[in-house]
């Protein structure tokens, strides 16, 4: 699998990561080095084999579905680079 | 009593309640040693402020015959835990000035028994790295060096801060995190004790996460009797990590025995590397001599499906990072763009993790993405899964045969240069965890134990490997080997 200059702008488009056009040879390059790496696990039989979900066997814990939190509006924006009137403030997102 | 700095956390937990010295004392001779040595880069946000109340309050509490495991003792956080109110930026400047309105579980628990947070510590952004070469606060240096050759050298990553400062006496201990060889690795490079424990250990809430099913927090110390003690304080189970294990956390020091005959020590084959120093090679066998004299019962065991563990890692680490980074959105926190007119909503999330993520971040954050993306994810990232149960699988039947933990070297390199590794691919990098990345597939725990100095003067470490939840056993037969091998090497100062 080889990825070219249009796969690698893709990718960078699905991660929401700006890549410019003059970027993108060298990063393609680079993803292909990284996955010839991968490519390895080719090799491995892994037939009727579970793929892994957790590495130790248990279930996740069940909790009541309750409130157990709130009220905390000022420490939840207190990071915010653009907080307005107890929102976070975004560009315009609908027309 | 000078050079307070420079004792590890036994003695002075011993010293401190023997009346000897006060908590002040020992917090203000790190504050001073870590205002010495700011060429090293390794505190990049200092809490002096912080430390001595803090000191102040551990005496108080050792004066009234109330003192928890680590009362009074000065450590350093790695930028990864969030700390309330003191800025943690897992060493990205996509979090640049976030001061987290809470405390992560594991630095709260050092809190309450007393710890005492001396700053944070330097890192690679988002753990991602084995060099502390993609920090937004430039390279944390070792204090080791070749001889007399002045080139900076690394002191591994990601937690190299940690084990820089552990190294230089700037704390007596501290955290680090390892998702695929991060504490391990570091410690290793300095000539210091690193543990990562068994996944589940301990609580991954608060630590900024960076691969969901790999991250374990552990210590970073000065000899194995510090790391029992800081590991239990570490330890526990958090109802607010749902992977968090409902598990009593033993005495860990009190297993310190030193004795382990009888015990059964697994030598891999397969960590046989081509290419493999001829030092690192003598260092693994002198181990296992040493443990063979100590009463241990030495054994070959075969680990087959070793050599896909690193590319395995490479798809499932960047897969859960592209999704745990999905949230640096220059929305909710941290750093957002410039942004140009007209720009939306997607121009900002672009502009903003392309300023914000570092290029090592960025690529595999998009590595994650692709391996994830329709199409490939039952080709990339479900094999890898596959390939992780077969890895697990390897541990389990040798576990079964018998064995009690597994020998092998921690590093297939001793440190090398800060900027030797610049022109090389990025797997050439990855090659660095390829001892230490199998026990985080395996969420098994492994321990880095100082073993001997290479023809240059630089640490080398052997790593032990155990039963999942026996961190306790494995403790004591790094114990063991430490007397056997009884390193005592430092640094020389020059910074």
């Amino acid at each position: 699998m080889s990825i070219d200059q249009s796969t690698a702008a893709k990718v960078a488009k699905l991660a929401r990561i700006k890549v410019e056009d003059d970027a993108l040879p060298a990063l393609a390059s680079e993803f292909n080095t990284i996955l010839g790496f991968i490519e390895q696990l080719n090799e491995v039989d892994v037939e009727g084999v579970e793929p892994m979900v957790s590495v130790e066997p248990m279930r996740l814990k069940r909790r009541v579905d309750e409130v157990t939190d709130g009220n905390q509006q000022d420490k939840v924006l207190s990071n915010a680079p653009d907080a307005r009137e107890g929102f976070f403030a975004v560009p315009k997102v609908v027309e | 009593m000078s050079d307070l700095n420079k004792l590890g956390l036994a003695e002075a937990r011993d010293a401190l309640r023997a009346g000897d010295v006060t908590s002040v004392e020992l917090t203000e001779s790190c504050l001073k040693a870590i205002d010495e040595a700011d060429a090293l880069n390794a505190f990049v946000h200092k809490t002096p402020e912080i430390a001595l109340e803090r000191a102040k309050a551990a005496d108080e509490r050792i004066k009234a015959g109330n003192a928890p495991s680590m009362c009074g003792l000065p450590i350093g956080i790695k930028d990864l835990f969030c700390t309330k109110g003191v800025p943690s930026q897992a060493a990205s400047k996509i979090l640049d000035g976030f001061k987290p309105e809470y405390e992560s579980t594991v630095s709260q628990q050092l809190a309450d028994a007393g710890a005492v947070m001396l700053g944070k510590l330097n890192m690679d952004e988002f753990a991602m790295g084995s060099s502390n070469e993609t920090s937004t606060y430039g390279n944390a240096v070792s204090p080791w060096r070749r001889g007399n050759d002045d080139a900076q050298l690394t002191p591994g990553g990601s937690s190299g801060g940690s084990a820089s400062a552990v190294s230089a006496d700037l704390c007596l201990a501290a955290t680090g995190t390892d998702t695929g060889g991060s504490i391990r690795q570091p410690a290793a490079f300095v000539g210091i004790t690193g543990i990562k424990p068994t996944y589940g250990r301990c609580s991954r809430w608060g630590i900024v996460a960076f691969a969901s099913s790999l991250d374990q927090a552990g210590p970073m110390t000065k000899n194995v009797r510090d790391a029992a003690i800081m590991l239990e304080t570490m330890c526990g189970h958090d109802p607010k990590d749902s992977t968090s294990a409902e598990l009593a956390v033993p005495n860990f020091e009190a297993m310190l025995t030193g004795d382990i005959k009888g015990k059964k020590i697994g030598i891999p084959k397969e960590y046989r590397m081509d290419g493999m120093p001829a030092e690192i090679e003598k260092l693994w066998s002198e181990g296992a001599e040493m443990l063979k004299a100590a009463g241990a019962e030495i054994v070959d065991i075969s680990l087959p499906h070793t050599k896909y563990a690193l590319p395995a890692y490479y798809v499932i680490a960047p897969a859960e990072a592209s999704s745990n980074l999905a949230r640096y959105d220059g929305v909710r926190y941290g750093r957002r763009a410039q942004l140009a007119q007209g720009d939306g909503i997607t121009e900002m999330y672009e502009k903003t993790r392309a300023e914000g993520f570092g290029h090592e971040v960025q690529r595999r954050v998009m590595i994650g993405t692709y391996v994830l993306s329709a199409g490939f994810y039952d080709a990339y990232y479900n094999r890898a899964r596959k390939v992780r149960t077969l890895i697990k699988k390897d541990f389990e039947d040798v576990f079964a045969a018998g064995v009690d933990a597994i020998l092998t070297p921690a590093t297939p390199s001793a440190s090398f240069g800060l900027g030797e590794m610049t022109e090389a691919d990025p797997v050439q990098m990855y090659l660095n965890d390829v001892f230490t990345v199998t026990v985080n597939l395996a969420g098994l725990p492994g321990i880095s134990v100082p073993a001997g100095l290479d023809s240059q003067g630089l640490p080398l470490g052997l790593q032990l490997i155990g039963r999942p939840w026996d961190e306790g056993d494995l403790l004591n037969t790094a114990y063991a080997l430490e007397n056997a091998v009884g390193f005592v090497a430092k640094p020389s100062k020059w910074w």
